[in-house]
C-alpha cells in the first residue's frame, strides 16, 4: 500500500481500514506502545489480535497527552519511562505479527518534530513517509482539529494514508463539514464530552452523533467509555459501524504492572476481554439487521 | 495582526475537538466584546480596573538605579496593582468577559499561583464559582497563595501528573474544559493557547504599556530607548510592549530565566532554564505552534527556574514571532544574577520585586553598558510570595550582596 498515491476524491476506495468495517462491525482496541516495556507491550498487542481485533490503534506516548483521562495519561506514563520514542516505535510496528491494518494515535508535535530528526526540517512529509514504510495504514491526532491538518491531510493523500477525526458531541454545521471534507477510513465518534476513560453509561451523545453523521457514508467508530461486551452490543445495535476501546483494555495492563504479573496471563486477559468485546459488537450486528428485517 | 490567530506560522488553534466548538464561542466573543466594546464591556472593564484593581499604577524614576548605571531608569509598578503583579489585568478582564458569554463557572490552571490568586479574587468580585489547577509540587512551594485562593472562596485541585508543575496544570485545566466546555470559561493565565487566547491576554495586559508610553512621555517628553520586561509564558511581556511595538525606535528586551544552565541533559529530559525564546525550537505545545524546549524527537522538556512564575516549556506564539522577525531581543540571566537583582531592588530602592521580576534587574546589572538614555522595566510583581524561597535559595549559595543570612540559617535563631 505504500508509496500507492489516491487522489483526494476517492480516498476510501483503496483503504484498508474502511475495508475492515466490511463483513459487519469492527472492533477497534488501543494500547499505549511501549507499555510498559517494548516486549510485553508486543505481546499484549499480539493478544488483541488473536482476540478479534479487526483494525488496532497504536499510542505513540507523548509528554503532554491533553485528551486523555488519567488511565491512558498514567499508560503513556509508563511508556515513557521505559524508554519508548518514534524512532522505537516504527521498529515496534515493523515487527508486530499481527494481520489486521494498523492505526497510529499520537499528538502532533510528535508528527512535526520528526522531520526535524529526519534532517528535512519541522513538518508531517517524514513522519508520514516513515509510518508508511513500517506498515501504518492512518493516524488520529486528538489535538490536530480540522483547521490545522491541511499539511497532514496532505503528507497522508502523498502515502496512501487514512486521516481519521474525532467528531465531538459538539461538532455540527460548518465544523462537521470541513471535517468530512478531510477525513478518511473511518470517523471516531467521541461517545460523550470529557476525556477517554472507561465508563458504565453510553451517554445519550452518542445516538445523536451518529444521527448527524448518517448521511456520510464512511465508517463510524464510537469511542471513549467503552468498557463490556453489552455496551458493545448497544452501541452497535443503535447504529455504530464499529467500537474503539482503549481505557478498559489499558486498565488490564496497569494491573499487571501492580500485581507483578506474568506477560503471558495479562495477554490472556486481554485476549478475554476482546473475544467479550468482538461478540457483543456481532450481536449488535444481529440485533441491526433484525431491525432492518423487521421493517 | 492577522484574524486566524497566526503570527507568521506561529499561533494558530491545535486543540482536541470537543474544545472547538467552545473556541469558536470565544473567539467571538473576544471580537464583539473586546475589539468593538459591545454592551460597553470594554467600558465596564477599565472602570473595574480602576476602582477595584486601582489602575493606572505609577511610572517611578528608579534614582538610585539610574545613578548606578548612568541612565534614565522608570519603573512601570504593576507590583502596586491589587494582588501584587499585573495578572489581575487579564483574569478580571476573562472572568468579566464570561459573564458577557452567560458561562457559570471559571477554570485556571496557575504556576506560581500570581494568576490563580488574581482569578480567585477576580472571580469572588464577579460572583463567580472558580476552580483552580495547581502542580502538587508548586502548592508546596507556594503555599501563602494557595492559602490566598482558598480565602477568596475558590477551590484548589492539586495536579500529581509529571512533575507537578505549571505545564501539569495546563493540560489538566484544559481536560476539565473538554468535559465542560458548555458552562465553563477557561481563564488562561497567559499568552499562550490556542487563538483567541493569545491576543486576548495581550489586549487586556496591553494597558501596562499604553499607560508607561503615555507616563513616559509626560515625564521625559519623550519616547523610552528600551523597554525591559522578564519572560515566561509572556503575558508582563506582552503587555508591556504591546502598544511599543510600532515604534521602531524602541528597543524590546523579553528576559528569560537562565536557571542553572542553558545546556539541556536529552537523557533525563530536563532544561534547567525556561529560556524558550532563546535555545528553544519550533513546536506545537497546548494549542498553539510556538517556540518550546523539547528533545528531538518532540517530547517536552521539564524547563527550570529558581522563580516558578517562569518555569514553563513553552512561551507566547506572539512573542516567538516578535523575536524571529528581530522585533524583540530575547537575553537570558541565570538563577544567581536573578537573586543578586532581587536583593539590589530591594535594598537600593525599597521595593522587593518578584523572583519574576527580579530577572529584569539582573539583566540591567549585566548589560547595562549596552543600553542608554531613558530604560523603562516593567516591576511585574511585588516579591512577598518568594520570601520563603529567597531565604532558603539565597542561605543555599553565594549572594555577593545579600543581608547577613546567619539568622534565618537552619537552627541559628
Amino acid at each position: 500500500m505504500a508509496g500507492q498515491r489516491r487522489s483526494a476524491v476517492d480516498r476510501s476506495a483503496n483503504s484498508d481500514l474502511a475495508a475492515a468495517f466490511e463483513d459487519g462491525s469492527a472492533y477497534i482496541p488501543y494500547l499505549a506502545v511501549g507499555d510498559p516495556s517494548y516486549e510485553r507491550s508486543k505481546a499484549y498487542v499480539e493478544a488483541l489480535a488473536r482476540g478479534g481485533a479487526d483494525i488496532i490503534e497504536l499510542g505513540l506516548p507523548f509528554s503532554e497527552p491533553i485528551a486523555e483521562g488519567p488511565t491512558i495519561q498514567n499508560a503513556i506514563v509508563r511508556a515513557l519511562k521505559g524508554g519508548m520514542s518514534p524512532e522505537l516505535f516504527f521498529q515496534f510496528v515493523e515487527e508486530l505479527d499481527v494481520d489486521v491494518p494498523l492505526v497510529c494515535m499520537t499528538y502532533y508535535n510528535l508528527i512535526y518534530q520528526y522531520g526535524r530528526t529526519a534532517g528535512d526540517g519541522p513538518g508531517p512529509e517524514a513522519f508520514v513517509e516513515k509510518a508508511a514504510s513500517a506498515g501504518i495504514s492512518g493516524f488520529v491526532v486528538p489535538d490536530l482539529p480540522a483547521e490545522e491538518a491541511d499539511p497532514l491531510r496532505a503528507a497522508c493523500d502523498e502515502h496512501g494514508l487514512d486521516l481519521i477525526f474525532i467528531v465531538a458531541p459538539t461538532t455540527e454545521g460548518d465544523r462537521l463539514e470541513r471535517m468530512m471534507q478531510r477525513v478518511s477510513g473511518y470517523v471516531y465518534v467521541q461517545a460523550r464530552l470529557g476525556t477517554t476513560g472507561a465508563r458504565s453509561d453510553v451517554s445519550d451523545q452518542t445516538t445523536a452523533s451518529l444521527d448527524r453523521l448518517a448521511d456520510y457514508d464512511l465508517p463510524k467508530a464510537v469511542g471513549f467509555g467503552i468498557s463490556g461486551g453489552e455496551q458493545a452490543e448497544r452501541i452497535v445495535a443503535n447504529g455504530a459501524d464499529g467500537i474503539i476501546v482503549g481505557s478498559a483494555l489499558v486498565d488490564i495492563v496497569a494491573n499487571g504492572v501492580e500485581n507483578d504479573e506474568p506477560t503471558e496471563a495479562v495477554a490472556d486477559r486481554l485476549e478475554t476481554l476482546s473475544r467479550e468485546l468482538k461478540a457483543g459488537a456481532q450481536r449488535g450486528d444481529e440485533a441491526r439487521q433484525a431491525n432492518v428485517d423487521a421493517k | 495582526m492577522s484574524t486566524d490567530g497566526k503570527f507568521g506560522d506561529y499561533g494558530g488553534q491545535y486543540v482536541p475537538e470537543a474544545l472547538m466548538p467552545a473556541i469558536e464561542e470565544l473567539t467571538e466573543a473576544y471580537e464583539q466584546y473586546v475589539l468593538e466594546n459591545k454592551d460597553g464591556f470594554m467600558d465596564e472593564f477599565r472602570d473595574r480596573l480602576t476602582d477595584f484593581g486601582g489602575r493606572p499604577t505609577p511610572l517611578q524614576r528608579a534614582d538610585r538605579l539610574s545613578e548606578r548605571y548612568d541612565l534614565d531608569i522608570y519603573l512601570k509598578r504593576e507590583d502596586l496593582l491589587h494582588g501584587g503583579a499585573h495578572k489581575l489585568n487579564n483574569a478580571l478582564g476573562q472572568v468579566l468577559l464570561a459573564k458577557y458569554m452567560g458561562k457559570e463557572r471559571i477554570i485556571a490552571e496557575t504556576g506560581a499561583g500570581q494568576h490563580g490568586t488574581a482569578t480567585a479574587m477576580a472571580a469572588a468580585h464577579l460572583d463567580m464559582p472558580c476552580t483552580i489547577y495547581m502542580g502538587e509540587r508548586d502548592i508546596n512551594r507556594q503555599r501563602p497563595n494557595v492559602f490566598r485562593m482558598k480565602l477568596n472562596g475558590s477551590e484548589v485541585k492539586p495536579v500529581t501528573t509529571g512533575r507537578g508543575t505549571l505545564k501539569e496544570a495546563i493540560s489538566e485545566t484544559m481536560r476539565d474544559w473538554a468535559t465542560t466546555v458548555e458552562t465553563t470559561h477557561y481563564v488562561i493565565g497567559s499568552i499562550v493557547g490556542p487563538h483567541p487566547f493569545p491576543v486576548m491576554v495581550r489586549d487586556f495586559q496591553s494597558v501596562i504599556s499604553k499607560e508607561a508610553r503615555e507616563q513616559t512621555i509626560e515625564k521625559t517628553g519623550s519616547l523610552p530607548d528600551s523597554v525591559i520586561a522578564c519572560a515566561g509564558g509572556g503575558s508582563n511581556t506582552m503587555g508591556s510592549f504591546a502598544k511599543f511595538v510600532d515604534d521602531e525606535s524602541v528597543s524590546l528586551y523579553a528576559v528569560e530565566a537562565g536557571g542553572s544552565s542553558l545546556r539541556v541533559d536529552e537523557d533525563t529530559g530536563v532544561a534547567p532554564n525556561s529560556a524558550s525564546l532563546s535555545t528553544g525550537n519550533e513546536g506545537v505545545l497546548h494549542g498553539a505552534r510556538t517556540k518550546l524546549l523539547q528533545d528531538t524527537a518532540g517530547q517536552i522538556m521539564e524547563s527550570h527556574s529558581v522563580s516558578s512564575g517562569l518555569d514553563y516549556a513553552g512561551v507566547g506564539p506572539e512573542l516567538a514571532y516578535l523575536v524571529d522577525t528581530d522585533r524583540v531581543t530575547p537575553v537570558t540571566v541565570d538563577d544567581d544574577a536573578a537573586l543578586e537583582g532581587f536583593h539590589r531592588l530591594s535594598q537600593t530602592e525599597g521595593i522587593i520585586p518578584a523572583l519574576e521580576t527580579a530577572h529584569a534587574f539582573g539583566y540591567l546589572e549585566e548589560h547595562h553598558e549596552e543600553l542608554s538614555g531613558t530604560v523603562v522595566v516593567n516591576v511585574s510583581g511585588r516579591g512577598d510570595k518568594d520570601l520563603e524561597t529567597v531565604i532558603e535559595e539565597t542561605d543555599a549559595r553565594d549572594v555577593p550582596n545579600a543581608p547577613d543570612m546567619s539568622m534565618f540559617s537552619g537552627g541559628g535563631m
